[in-house]
């Protein structure tokens, strides 16, 4: 019997990086780029000059070996900005999708097992979710003094609903599986029950779409900051960036390639990385049957 | 039957509402079982039979109070657990388990199979980790499947080794009674066989009492001790296996016993085709339900519903004709 | 004899993914005469639905391909076929009933119309003699109300009713020949009897040949006039029905039979006969007779070399693919 077992579970030998590059290209190539990104965050006080000095002598000077892309109507440093914006472009995505993720499972769990929680919840939810995300979030920031935190705040609020709908449908699906009715029948009580049989069936989902919600925060973030509703305007962000190179970008066009060409490099990425998620994670595409 | 039966059952109903419209107003009821009754002795396996749609699987979770019944009453060991709250009932199931059909949605697919088969055992939190392990390693054991097999997934397994698996969970509280719900339907003839003797190994040396789910009349004669034919949520005939096969005496138990393709193309028997579907059970026909496929109905079955005819215990069955 | 009408020669049908290959159908031959009842049996994985998908090349693109054998229908080789020619055999030459009758047919469109639509696609009928012939269709499979059930949705008929009209459909362009793969496997019993019924007086009157494909030896007794029992891929054996019930001399499927769950008259049953271990993986190629592993009679040359197809008891048509057939049915 267990000999004829090993026979069905022939696991092809599958060891080694490459094996898992070659799978799952668009997740190692959206990773890769995360990771250059972050690294540069990081190590912005080394390999970025000052973002903030302002030399107004030297504005709107075109690449060059000092400035590596130019300057920008200040005379601040167009490179130096771009990494330090890298910064507060990361630290938003993240801790949005971490706000979002947490706050959008427990309610979400809540919703998928109880009927009057449901009732009342995904009204709300629905509600929200009829504001647009912006206006929300300029709503928000307005009503408040601007900061990173708050625009955090701001963001992950909308994105909530999005969470809570997907949770709860996965708790609605997973509920009626058998293997959960089986360990009601063996006596497990609610609690183990959400921890070990529902929660891990919420993961693979979740995880996907906090990669989106982490996108979706980013461009968020960097129009809130372009319509000037979001963080002080002398930190540097990619919004606030592209918003004040728009006068000059007839004759300053690289004030706005390192902030346009950055936003649009890490969104991408992270839905890269969530697209390869996804895959990697689905056991129907992963094994390709 | 000697002494008091392990599970006595009453007048067994469960309605679930249709709800339409925006206050979820209650339209109509599926009456998916409509007063069933029966008794299993300990040690004993009883069969419920019928196609899809009679309820048979809907009894099977009203006794384990996986859903709750709209009324009637199920005896356990002598005591009414119809009634019990959550936490009485949880301790009553480490005497009623249940086996279940889907081999592959039984069985949750991020846990190893040592873990699943552990978890009724980590809920009642009896025994120590270690001891709880050596149990689990014994009840592997015993349905066949190698100590290896503890770390392993649900889905390095095949169809009959999870069904063992299955088997082993329902097995590791001691239950005296296990109901089986279509235990080897999604299987193999071949694999049917090997799970059917170990369910029948396992009675033998535990003195299990079977109340057997299924569809499939040769399982079924093969398994049971006694049978009970169920149609629109009713039991339409009960009794000792062999009486009920060799002298059917319902006209649905009948067109069941011979619409059973036979593995002989030699075998004579009564061939009795019914026409139509099965009525929906929202809507079940006027007095007797079957009566709108009954090659045998008279004017007086449409009128009048057959009560169950004969004394408990004894071969009844629910039909005014004597056939 | 007769030339037959289909006649498959060592067909072999693989599956590739990364993983590797799949020898789904391994070497099978058979052959189906003019208005015969065939059955081709077997437990899952055995490469009987696959057989039945390659017959019409209805198989998944890119995963699955006959890499060998040929597949003569009415003597035209259906391999060589291009995908237009092929069109043409379909529905019209042959028709063919699935498993599950509710992803089978569209559940957008009105069972007139996809029962008509054969028609007039491969007989050029117009519209209303497409859907005359629709409704004669429902008629033949006994459907009460044809005429208003016409402009019925799929979801709007029962499981037996649903099958019934993909009966309509798969016999609406007369073809000689029926492809049904599981038929009446999820269906209920008294309905399944309903529906082998139909298809039998169906099969008397139009005399089209059925290839039935079942894991149920019940209903290959029951409507069956030959048999093909199938194991990994290959053919083990082939006889006429009743010579395979009374005298079944492939191992397997006297395994088969015996472990068939039947009641006998009595006290409480006894244990069933079990055939011991599991269906071997299909991803390797398999040395020797597939079925050696679990086999009582097996000896060393069954493990070298795969057994051609012996005939058993003098008997042309029944054949087994056994080394030991004298033993076995010895014993």
């Amino acid at each position: 019997m267990t000999v004829a077992a090993a026979q069905i579970a022939r696991v092809p030998n599958r060891s080694g990086i490459w094996y898992f590059v070659r799978r799952n290209p668009t997740l190692v190539g959206g990773l890769f780029v995360l990771a250059l990104v972050a690294l540069a965050a990081l190590m912005a006080p080394l390999i970025a000059g000052d973002p903030i000095l302002a030399k107004p002598v030297n504005r709107l000077r075109p690449p060059s070996q000092v400035n590596w892309l130019g300057t920008d109507q200040l005379g601040r440093d167009v490179w130096a900005r771009t990494v330090y914006g890298a910064r507060i472009s990361l630290v938003v995505g993240l801790s949005v999708a971490a706000i979002a993720m947490t706050i959008g499972l427990l309610i979400g769990l809540l919703a998928g097992f109880s009927r009057t929680v449901e009732s009342v919840v995904m009204r709300l939810m629905d509600g929200l979710m009829a504001i647009p995300a912006i206006l929300l979030a300029i709503a928000f920031v307005s009503l408040s003094k601007a900061s990173v935190s708050i625009v955090v705040a701001a963001i992950a609020l909308p994105e909530i609903p999005r969470v809570v709908r997907l949770v709860r449908s996965v708790v609605l699906s997973v509920r009626e599986q058998p293997f959960v009715e089986a360990a009601v029948a063996s006596g497990t009580r609610l609690p183990k029950i959400l921890r070990r049989h529902i929660l891990p069936a919420t993961m693979p989902p979740l995880i996907v779409q906090a990669t989106y919600v982490a996108a979706s925060a980013i461009l968020i973030e960097a129009a809130l900051s372009f319509l000037g509703a979001g963080t002080p305007p002398e930190v540097p962000t990619w919004g606030n960036m592209i918003a004040s190179s728009r006068v000059y970008l007839g004759l300053a066009p690289w004030t706005i390639f390192g902030p346009g060409v950055a936003l649009a490099l890490v969104v991408l990425a992270v839905n890269l990385v969530g697209d390869g998620l996804r895959d990697h994670l689905d056991p129907r595409i992963a094994r390709r049957m | 039957m000697s002494g008091a039966p392990i599970l006595d059952v009453k007048h067994l109903k469960k309605h679930f509402p249709v709800r339409r419209g925006l206050l979820q107003r209650t339209v109509a009821e599926i009456k998916a079982v409509d007063g069933v009754s029966f008794a299993l002795a300990a040690g004993e396996t009883l069969c419920l039979v019928g196609e899809s749609g009679c309820g048979k699987s809907t009894v099977g979770r009203l006794i384990l109070r996986l859903i709750d019944p709209t009324s009637g009453d199920i005896v356990f060991k002598g005591e009414s657990i119809t009634s019990l709250s959550r936490e009485a009932m949880r301790d009553k199931r480490q005497r009623l388990q249940i086996v279940f059909q889907d081999p592959y949605a039984s069985l949750n697919p991020r846990l190893t199979a040592g873990t699943i088969v552990a978890e009724p055992l980590e809920n009642f939190d009896r025994l120590g980790r270690a001891e709880r392990e050596g149990r689990v390693r014994e009840l592997f054991a015993r349905v066949g499947l190698g100590a290896d097999a503890l770390s392993k997934y649900p889905f390095e397994f095949s169809g009959g080794q999870r069904q063992r698996l299955g088997i082993a969970r329902a097995l590791a509280l001691s239950p005296s009674l296990i109901v089986a719900d279509e235990p080897v339907s999604a299987l193999d003839v071949s694999v049917q066989a090997q799970v059917l003797n170990l369910m029948m190994d396992l009675q033998e040396e535990l003195g299990l009492a079977y109340l057997f789910i299924s569809h499939d009349l040769g399982v079924v004669e093969h398994m049971a001790d006694r049978v009970a034919v169920m149609y629109l949520g009713r039991i339409v005939e009960i009794g000792q296996k062999e009486e009920v096969f060799a002298r059917p005496r319902h006209p649905y138990t009948r067109a069941l016993i011979s619409a059973a393709p036979l593995p002989n193309p030699d075998a004579k028997r009564e061939r009795i085709v019914l026409e139509g579907d099965v009525p929906s059970p929202m809507t079940p026909p006027s007095g007797c339900h079957f009566h709108t496929r009954c090659p045998f109905a008279v004017p007086r079955c449409r009128a009048e519903y057959p009560e169950l005819r004969g004394e408990a215990g004894s071969h009844r069955f629910a039909c005014h004709l004597d056939l | 004899m007769t030339a037959p009408l289909l006649d498959v020669q060592d067909l072999k049908t693989h599956f590739f993914n990364e993983d590797g290959v799949t020898r789904a159908v391994d070497g099978l031959s058979f052959a189906v005469a003019p208005q015969e009842t065939v059955g081709i049996v077997g437990e899952s994985g055995c490469g009987k639905t696959v057989t039945a998908l390659s017959i019409l090349q209805l198989l998944p693109p890119r995963l699955g391909r006959i890499v060998g054998g040929r597949i003569l229908f009415e003597g035209t080789d259906l391999t060589t076929l291009g995908e237009g020619a092929l069109r043409a055999v379909r529905g019209d030459r042959i028709g063919m009933i699935f498993q599950e009758p509710m992803t089978s047919l569209n559940p957008v469109l009105s069972i007139g119309h996809q029962i008509a639509e054969a028609v007039r696609i491969h007989k050029g009928a117009s519209a209303s003699a497409a859907r005359a012939r629709a409704r004669q269709m429902l008629d033949l499979v006994k459907i009460p109300d044809a005429a208003r059930r016409l402009d019925d949705y799929p979801h709007q008929f029962s499981g037996g009713m649903r099958q019934r009209v993909m009966i309509a459909m798969a016999l609406a362009c007369d073809p000689k020949m029926l492809i049904a793969d599981e038929p009446t496997t999820a269906l209920d019993v008294t309905i399944q009897a309903q529906v082998l019924k139909l298809m039998l007086e169906l099969k008397a009157k139009t005399g089209a040949a059925i290839v039935l494909i079942t894991h149920d030896l019940g209903v290959v007794a029951e409507t069956c006039q030959r048999v093909v029992v199938m194991y990994a891929g290959r053919k083990v054996e082939e006889a006429p029905v009743r010579q395979l019930f009374t005298c079944p001399a492939h191992p397997y499927t006297r395994g088969l039979l015996a472990s068939i769950a039947r009641g006998k008259a009595g006290a409480r049953a006894k244990r069933l006969k079990e055939i011991p271990g599991m269906v071997p993986s299909l991803r390797e190629p398999i040395v020797g007779c597939a079925f050696a592993p679990r086999c009582q009679f097996a000896v060393e040359a069954c493990r070298r070399q795969q057994p051609g197809l012996m005939p058993v008891a003098g008997e042309p048509q029944h054949q087994a693919a056994c080394l030991r057939v004298g033993e076995v049915l010895a014993s």
